[in-house]
C-alpha cells in the first residue's frame, strides 16, 4: 500500500527516472530533468547511502526479451550491488521485476517475478543474506520508459534492488 | 478516501407478461440467420416509445443503439418514417413502413405507475407478414430504465436471431488515468454500452484483472494492496473484500469456475515460476493443478465446469494448452507462428478466444476447442484480453493507442468492431452473465 507513491517521492528514484528517461528516449522531450529537479550528478553521494547505491553501483539490470536470463553486463551489474550489500548490512532489500508492454498482463506479472527470483538468486550466489531480500512483481503495470518503441521497452525490461524495505 | 462503493442494483423484481393482443398462426417471419458468414445488417424501424415525456425517446434510443451497435441491424432513420405512431397497441399501417424497407418494426410505450415503477411494454411487428411477431412488458424502479431498454433489446435481439441477447449486461474493468509510468488503476464497473461508470476502488494501489461470479453479484481480482500482489473477492454491492487464500506468494491471473464455488488461479513458486491451483471458496481447501518449472497462467475453465485452458511458456514460449479440471492431460493445442496468451473459453463451449502475438503485432482471434481452425478476429499494435459477450457472438478486449489503452469489441465474423466509450483510458475488461 502506498508503496508506488513513497517510491516516486523519493528524489533519487525521481532523478534516476527522469535519467533513464533522457537515456531511453533521446528523441523524446520529457519534461524533467536531473537539473530541473536540483540534484548534482553521480559521485557526490556519501558512501554508504543509498545514493551511492543507486547511483554509483547501479541498482537495476536489464534482461532480453521474454528472458529471465542474467546477462553479461548485469552478472556485472549484480556482482557489484553485493559486494555493496555484504558491506552495508544494515538494509533490508526488494527487487522489483519488470516486464516491457510487448507481452500480455499476466504472463508479463510471472515473467517480472521470474526476473526478480533470478536476480535474488544471483545475490544469494553471491553471499548476500536470502533473509534480507524480497522479491516483487509488477509486470508491466511501472515502465520508467514510456515511448512505444525498442529504446524504451530494453529499459523497461529490468529488475530494480530497492534498499530500506520499503512497503514491508 | 470515502468509500466509491454504493449499492449497484437498487433494481428488482420484473413482471414479464404477453400483451393481450393475440399473435397469429406462424408465417414465415422475419428472421436472421446469424450463423450464415455474411449478414445483411436488417432493417428496423424502431419508433419513439409514448409517454413519459422524454422518457420514451430515450429507451426507443437506447434500444436503437444496442441492435445497432452488434451489427446484425440498421435502424432506419427516423425522418424517414411516414406513419406516425398515434397508438402503439393499434395494428400500424404496414405498407407506409414496407415502403421504406423496414422489414421490423417496433412500437411501445412507457409510463410511471402509481407506486413510482416504470412500466415499460414493446411490440414487435414483421412488416411484410402483416403481423405482430412478439409483445412483453416490464417494471423497474426510476433509477434502472436503462436496463428496461436494454431487456426489450434483448427480447426483440432473440425473437429475431434465435440466439439470446446480451444487451442487459455489465463490464467490470480497470479505469485508468495519470501518466504511464504512474498510472492510476481503479476497479469499474459499467452496463456493456458505456453507462452507469461506478468506481469499486479508489485507485491507491494497482489492481487488476477483475472477473465476473456466474452469480454477478461478486467479482475477483487481484490488487498490490498488501504490498505483495494478491487476488481478493469483493462483493458488488456491499464492497466487502475478501483475501483468497493464504499463499506465501504472488497470487494472480484469478477466474471463478463456472458453479461459482471455486477461484482458479496462479501461485508463484520460489523458484520464479509459477503454477495454477484451484481453491473451494467453502472449504478453502487448495488443489495443485500444474507442476511445471515454468509459467503457467492465465487459466479459464470450459462452460461445464470439466476442463482448463491455460497459457504456458514450458515448450519455450507462451502457447496455449487444455487439461482436466483435476489437472489430469495437460496437451498443448496451440501450433501457430507465435505467442499465444490470455485464452478464454466461450461461454457456448465451442471456441477458445485469445491473443497472439506474431510479427510485431497482438491479434485477437478465436481456435476451437482443440486448437484447430484458428481464425483472427482483430490485429493492431498493442491489443489484448479477450472477454465474451454471455451469448459467445462478441468478444471486448483492450486496444493501447493515443496513449493508453480503450475497450473494443468485435463479433465472431470480425467485421463488426466496435469501441466502448468511457472517460478515461480503460483496459482488462470481464462481461458479466446475463443480469436477472
Amino acid at each position: 500500500m502506498g508503496r508506488i507513491a513513497a517510491l516516486t517521492k523519493n528524489p533519487v528514484m525521481i532523478a534516476l527516472v527522469a535519467l533513464l528517461a533522457i537515456a531511453g528516449c533521446a528523441s523524446k522531450k520529457t519534461p524533467n530533468s536531473a537539473a530541473d529537479l536540483g540534484l548534482s550528478g553521480a559521485g557526490a553521494a556519501t558512501p554508504g547511502s543509498a545514493q551511492d547505491f543507486t547511483v554509483n553501483i547501479g541498482d537495476r539490470i536489464f534482461f532480453d526479451t521474454d528472458s529471465s536470463a542474467i546477462r553479461a553486463d548485469a552478472q556485472t551489474t549484480l556482482s557489484r550491488q553485493a559486494q555493496w550489500l555484504n558491506q552495508y548490512r544494515q538494509y533490508a532489500i526488494v527487487i522489483e521485476g519488470h516486464a516491457d508492454e510487448r507481452g500480455t498482463r499476466e504472463y508479463n506479472l510471472a515473467l517480472g517475478a521470474r526476473r526478480a527470483a533470478a536476480t535474488r538468486d544471483f545475490l544469494v550466489a553471491r553471499g548476500v543474506s536470502a533473509q534480507r531480500l524480497k522479491t516483487i512483481s509488477y509486470g508491466k503495470e511501472r515502465p520508467v520508459a514510456v515511448c512505444d518503441d525498442i529504446s524504451c521497452w530494453s529499459q523497461n525490461r529490468r529488475a530494480v534492488t530497492t534498499l530500506g524495505g520499503a512497503g514491508s | 478516501m470515502k468509500s466509491i462503493l454504493k449499492p449497484l442494483l437498487m433494481i428488482v423484481a420484473m413482471a414479464l407478461g404477453m400483451t393481450a393482443a393475440a399473435t397469429l398462426p406462424a408465417r414465415a417471419l422475419v428472421e436472421l440467420n446469424v450463423n450464415k458468414g455474411n449478414v445483411e445488417p436488417l432493417p428496423i424501424a424502431i419508433t419513439d416509445f409514448q409517454g413519459g415525456d422524454a422518457l420514451g425517446a430515450e429507451i426507443s434510443g437506447i434500444v436503437s443503439a444496442d441492435l445497432k451497435r452488434s451489427g446484425l441491424f440498421a435502424p432506419i432513420d427516423k425522418s424517414a418514417f411516414i406513419e406516425k405512431i398515434a397508438n402503439p397497441d393499434a395494428t400500424p399501417r404496414f405498407e407506409d413502413w414496407k415502403v421504406i424497407n423496414a422489414q421490423a418494426l417496433v412500437t411501445g410505450s412507457v409510463s410511471k405507475e402509481a407506486d413510482g415503477r416504470v412500466r415499460a411494454q414493446y411490440r414487435l411487428w414483421d412488416t411484410f407478414a402483416g403481423q405482430q411477431m412478439s409483445g412483453e412488458q416490464f417494471f423497474a424502479n426510476d433509477a434502472n430504465t436503462r436496463r428496461v431498454a436494454h431487456i426489450i433489446a434483448d427480447a426483440i435481439y432473440e425473437r429475431l436471431t434465435g440466439e439470446k441477447g446480451y444487451f442487459d449486461t455489465r463490464i467490470v474493468f480497470v479505469d485508468e488515468s495519470g501518466a504511464k509510468n504512474a498510472r492510476k488503476k481503479r476497479l469499474a464497473i459499467m452496463d456493456q454500452d458505456g453507462a452507469n461508470v461506478r468506481y469499486l476502488s479508489d485507485g491507491r494501489s494497482i489492481v487488476l484483472t477483475p472477473r465476473f461470479s456466474p452469480n454477478r453479484q461478486e467479482i475477483t481480482y487481484m490488487s498490490y494492496e498488501s504490498g505483495q500482489p494478491k487476488v481478493y473477492l469483493l462483493q458488488i454491492e456491499t464492497g466487502q473484500r475478501e483475501l483468497v487464500g493464504d499463499f506465501p506468494g504472488m497470487t494472480f491471473a484469478p477466474r471463478f469456475s463456472p458453479d461459482g464455488q471455486k477461484v482458479i488461479m496462479s501461485l508463484l513458486r520460489d523458484d520464479g515460476n509459477s503454477n495454477i491451483f484451484a481453491m473451494d471458496l467453502r472449504s478453502r481447501s487448495t488443489t495443485r493443478l500444474t507442476n511445471s518449472t515454468a509459467i503457467d497462467t492465465s487459466p479459464s475453465y470450459s462452460p461445464d465446469g470439466s476442463k482448463v485452458v491455460f497459457t504456458s511458456d514450458r515448450g519455450g514460449r507462451a502457447q496455449i494448452y487444455v487439461m482436466g479440471a483435476d489437472g489430469s492431460g495437460q496437451t498443448r493445442i496451440s501450433f501457430g507462428d507465435g505467442v499465444y496468451s490470455t485464452p478464454v473459453w466461450s461461454p457456448r463451449g465451442d471456441l477458445i478466444a485469445f491473443t497472439k502475438q506474431t510479427a510485431g503485432e497482438f491479434q485477437i482471434g478465436v481456435m476451437r476447442v482443440d486448437g484447430s481452425g484458428e481464425r483472427i478476429l482483430s490485429t493492431g499494435f498493442q491489443q489484448e484480453g479477450p472477454t465474451w459477450a454471455p451469448n459467445g457472438r462478441v468478444l471486448m478486449f483492450f486496444r493501447d493507442s493515443a496513449g493508453g489503452p480503450k475497450l473494443v469489441s468485435v463479433d465472431l465474423t470480425g467485421r463488426n468492431e466496435q469501441s466502448i466509450p468511457t472517460a478515461n483510458f480503460a483496459s482488462d475488461p470481464a462481461w458479466s452473465p446475463l443480469l436477472e
